[in-house]
């Protein structure tokens, strides 16, 4: 019965969807204001249903009501509760239904905290928002229904895929959707301010801390993804370059710049339209990485089940939403004119190359993904693009990118001087040379240019930003920083901090595979690894093997750890390395395979220094994009705006 | 309206054509001109026992299975426990055709792994591979007890290849007349 009603919240939620995508806008356009006034209760109405669904089928889960075809297949009465929860989102159809959830949700939340808009800008907004919805909502019912019954009932659940019955993995999927969905806030912002006609700096003003908000999620999403796979997959690597990593990677790099040009449309009136595209660009990458995660065009390690018709749907849903929206922006944008001079040097054009950077980076990676696509639709063969290609052209993007956040946060806008510019970098400049020449000869195992290289570049993120620090806090104290003025310096500062942690990684790391026997030591970067042995395991829902190994430097006991091997119901193998973090180290110890009768079991061991700092730096990175949102500049404006507005219809 | 600003619609049309005709396309799958095609000649010594030859025509009369592997191919490790598994269903034997790799190599990764194959036929030039239309590794050929190649999965044989592909492939193989 209360999966009927689920599925019941779901149809109706379809259903307001389609009114609060129709009313508002139709309404707006003509001025009728009865049909404005559908589209905030709607919108609330809406989350509610699919709240509401959300639940049924969270409560389905945790019954284990296999009488539900979704939940047969994904869960099992061994699974341990909270992985009952998370299974909810553990396959496509679940995932998609928090897809649309997180959707409503935003929506709501915009109804709430977007009181200084007008009422037809507002309108608007939810009116896109809604149509959007539709599109979701039409798909998840008619493609991917996750409340359809199973007759007879499955005794027993298929259990969740073990690769997710992880904690990383229950929060990975709710934050990354938050980030992808979150755009579609600033999109439907821009949409409407096209429809409406007015592009001007309070849109940018209103699309800001929703940007802000949405990048942050993201930036968590993909940090506890990468995360995962290094101590969930068992061989220590972080990034793959897979379609799916990449499909989450584009919007992100795309919403960065969206982040940078917003600042620039805000506070200069600048970059109207190229803003405007940014914003359905980035939007866009998060669909067309829906399109490219569910419909198996592309092959991932991500081995989601595919099927042709609900990639049919997706592409359509694409087309109709990306298409319109380009086709309006065509109609609009050459009526926008950003009446803003600015000179040759100025932060704008620090700030315009840092956009060139980030979107041909992101095309870049767009081009790798869909290659091999586009040369097996010409008929021209079949190929895989990989990690080279990636690196290839990622790495020499990112150089010019950490130069420009310094130069461009010492600039002052409008107009500045080389001369100028060059008095307030010159000590960062020498100082991050210094450092990143000397920190690889002394910190580490032996001295590499490429290491150079990239601490000096992270020292020069570093320096520049504490200099700009600096010259804010002068006369007013630290206290006196704003919180975006804090918010960007953390963001930069996690960019360092993730350049130390790529840097040093991929140089310094060292791994090997031996075959061990109980008793055998390796030594590796200093530390002695011990293998006492190995036990046999017993969990809820896997069987395995633990293995201990003690690791000591110098004849001082470091750490022990315990790598396991699981056998999960599915008949699945897993593996658990054991993992000792460190902020300058990672000592990470993975089973392998048994080796014969003498108890000998092949181990992979890795020393990997500053890995964490990739993670830290994102983590930075997010707590940056916080401390932005959060600064009450954007409160303090809504409030104003909000009373003139009312001393204008008063 | 000015040109210019149609150019992004223009872009993103001529992707969504590619999407399009992308959606037809199993990415997965690679026709193989040698299915249906008796299998290629070879006769190549055994890793463990080079004195050893082994041809497909020696295995007329029997399903077998041929997996192309190389110690230096990271998916083949993933691949190596479901050949495992698979081996122990007992339907068909597996042969490896170790490709283009060193002895040494080849046989720690075996000792390391464990050795599934009912014997691993040493291809060190590559020779046969190309003879079999290998482009990847790893790659696993289907052949029947008259000597023709009946599928080929090319990529990681999973669970799913094995549940759905390989087992029912096999079952009817197995009932058909030498």
């Amino acid at each position: 019965m209360i999966p009927e009603i689920g599925h019941f919240a779901l149809i109706l939620a379809l259903v307001v969807a389609l009114v609060q995508g129709i009313f508002p806008i139709v309404g707006a356009h003509k001025g009728w204001a009865s049909w404005v006034a559908v589209a905030k209760p709607a919108a609330r109405l809406q989350f509610l249903l699919l709240l509401v669904a959300f639940a049924a089928l969270s409560w389905a889960f945790l019954q284990s009501d296999f009488s539900v075809r979704y939940v047969a297949e994904n869960s099992n009465t061994r699974l341990p509760q909270i992985f009952k929860f998370s299974a909810v989102w553990g396959a496509h159809e679940g995932s998609l239904l928090l897809w649309a959830l997180i959707l409503s949700a935003w929506t709501a939340t915009v109804t709430l905290f977007g009181r200084s808009l007008s009422p037809l800008m507002m309108a608007r907004v939810l009116g896109v928002l809604g149509l959007v919805a539709t599109g979701f909502l039409a798909f998840l019912i008619f493609t991917s229904n996750p409340f359809t019954r199973l007759l007879p009932a499955a005794m027993e659940g298929r259990d969740l895929n073990p690769l997710l019955q992880d904690i990383g993995l229950v929060m990975h999927p709710p934050m990354l959707y938050m980030g992808y969905v979150g755009f579609a806030i600033p999109f439907a912002f821009a949409i409407a301010a096209m429809l409406g006609g007015r592009l001007d700096a309070a849109w940018a003003r209103w699309s800001r801390p929703w940007t802000q908000a949405a990048w942050m999620f993201l930036t968590l999403g993909i940090a506890l993804g990468s995360w995962w796979a290094y101590y969930e997959l068992g061989w220590g690597g972080w990034w793959f370059w897979d379609p799916v990593e990449n499909a989450s990677f584009m919007p992100w790099l795309a919403g960065t710049a969206l982040m940078h040009s917003l600042a620039v449309t805000e506070k200069r009136g600048a970059f109207k339209a190229w803003t405007v595209l940014l914003a359905i660009f980035t939007f866009s990458l998060s669909l067309l990485g829906t399109f490219l995660v569910r419909s198996g065009v592309l092959t991932s390690v991500h081995a989601f089940a595919s099927d042709p018709s609900r990639g049919l749907f997706i592409l359509l849903f694409l087309a109709t939403v990306v298409g319109s929206s380009l086709a309006l922006y065509a109609a609009r944008a050459s009526k926008v004119r950003s009446h803003v001079r600015f000179a040759l040097v100025s932060r704008e054009t620090a700030l315009l190359l840092n956009n060139v950077i980030l979107v041909v980076t992101t095309v870049s990676i767009l081009l790798g993904t869909l290659y091999p696509l586009i040369i097996d639709a010409l008929g021209a063969g079949k190929i895989s693009v990989g990690p080279p290609y990636f690196n290839a052209v990622f790495i020499p993007l990112t150089i010019p990118l950490a130069i420009l956040i310094g130069l461009g946060t010492v600039a002052r806008w409008k107009r500045d001087s080389l001369a100028h510019i060059w008095a307030k970098v010159r000590l960062p400049f020498v100082a991050s040379l210094v450092f990143g020449l000397v920190f690889p000869a002394v910190a580490m195992a032996h001295f590499t240019w490429k290491a150079a290289l990239g601490m000096v570049l992270a020292f020069w993120v570093l320096f520049t930003t504490v200099r700009v620090i600096r010259d804010y806090a002068r006369g007013r104290g630290l206290g006196g920083l704003s919180l975006s003025q804090w918010g960007m310096a953390l963001g930069h500062i996690g960019v360092a901090v993730f350049i130390v942690g790529i840097t040093l990684t991929s140089i310094y790391s060292l791994e090997e595979d031996v075959r061990l026997v109980p008793g055998d030591h390796y030594r590796m970067g200093g530390y002695d690894f011990l293998f006492k042995g190995t036990t046999h395991l017993e969990g809820p829902n896997y069987q395995g093997t633990r293995g201990e190994i003690v690791i000591t430097k110098d004849g001082r006991p470091v750490t022990v750890l315990y790598p396991e091997k699981r056998n999960y119901l599915t008949g699945m193998p897993m593996t658990e390395a054991g993992i000792d973090p460190g902020l300058t180290r990672d000592l990470f110890v993975a089973l392998g395979e048994p080796l014969g009768a003498d108890g000998a079991w092949a181990v992979r061991i890795y020393v990997k220094p500053y890995v964490r700092w990739i993670w830290l730096g994102a983590l930075i990175m997010a707590l940056g994009g916080i401390l932005s949102l959060s600064d009450k500049r954007y409160r303090v404006l809504a409030r104003r705006e909000q009373r003139a507005m009312a001393g204008e219809t008063a | 309206m000015k040109a210019r600003y149609l150019i992004p619609l223009g872009v993103f049309l001529v992707i969504v054509g590619f999407l399009a005709v992308g959606l037809k396309l199993d990415p997965k799958k690679v026709p193989s001109p040698l299915i249906g095609k008796p299998a290629p000649h070879f006769e190549l010594p055994t890793l463990y026992d080079p004195a050893e030859k082994i041809s497909p025509e020696k295995l007329r009369g029997k399903v077998w299975l041929l997996n192309v592997f190389a110690s230096w191919c990271v998916s083949c490790r993933a691949e190596h426990r479901v050949i495992g598994r698979f081996v122990q269903l007992g339907l068909a034997p597996v042969y490896g055709l170790n490709y283009k790799d060193a002895e040494t190599d080849a046989k720690a990764w075996l000792a390391q792994l464990g050795n599934p194959y009912e014997a691993v036929i040493v291809d060190r030039e590559g020779n046969t591979g190309i003879d079999w239309g290998v482009y990847g590794v790893p790659e696993t050929f289907v052949i029947d007890k008259k000597g023709i190649i009946r599928d080929k999965i090319i990529g990681p044989v999973n669970d799913e290849i094995v549940r759905d592909r390989l087992v029912p492939l096999i079952r009817k193989l197995n009932e058909e007349q030498g």
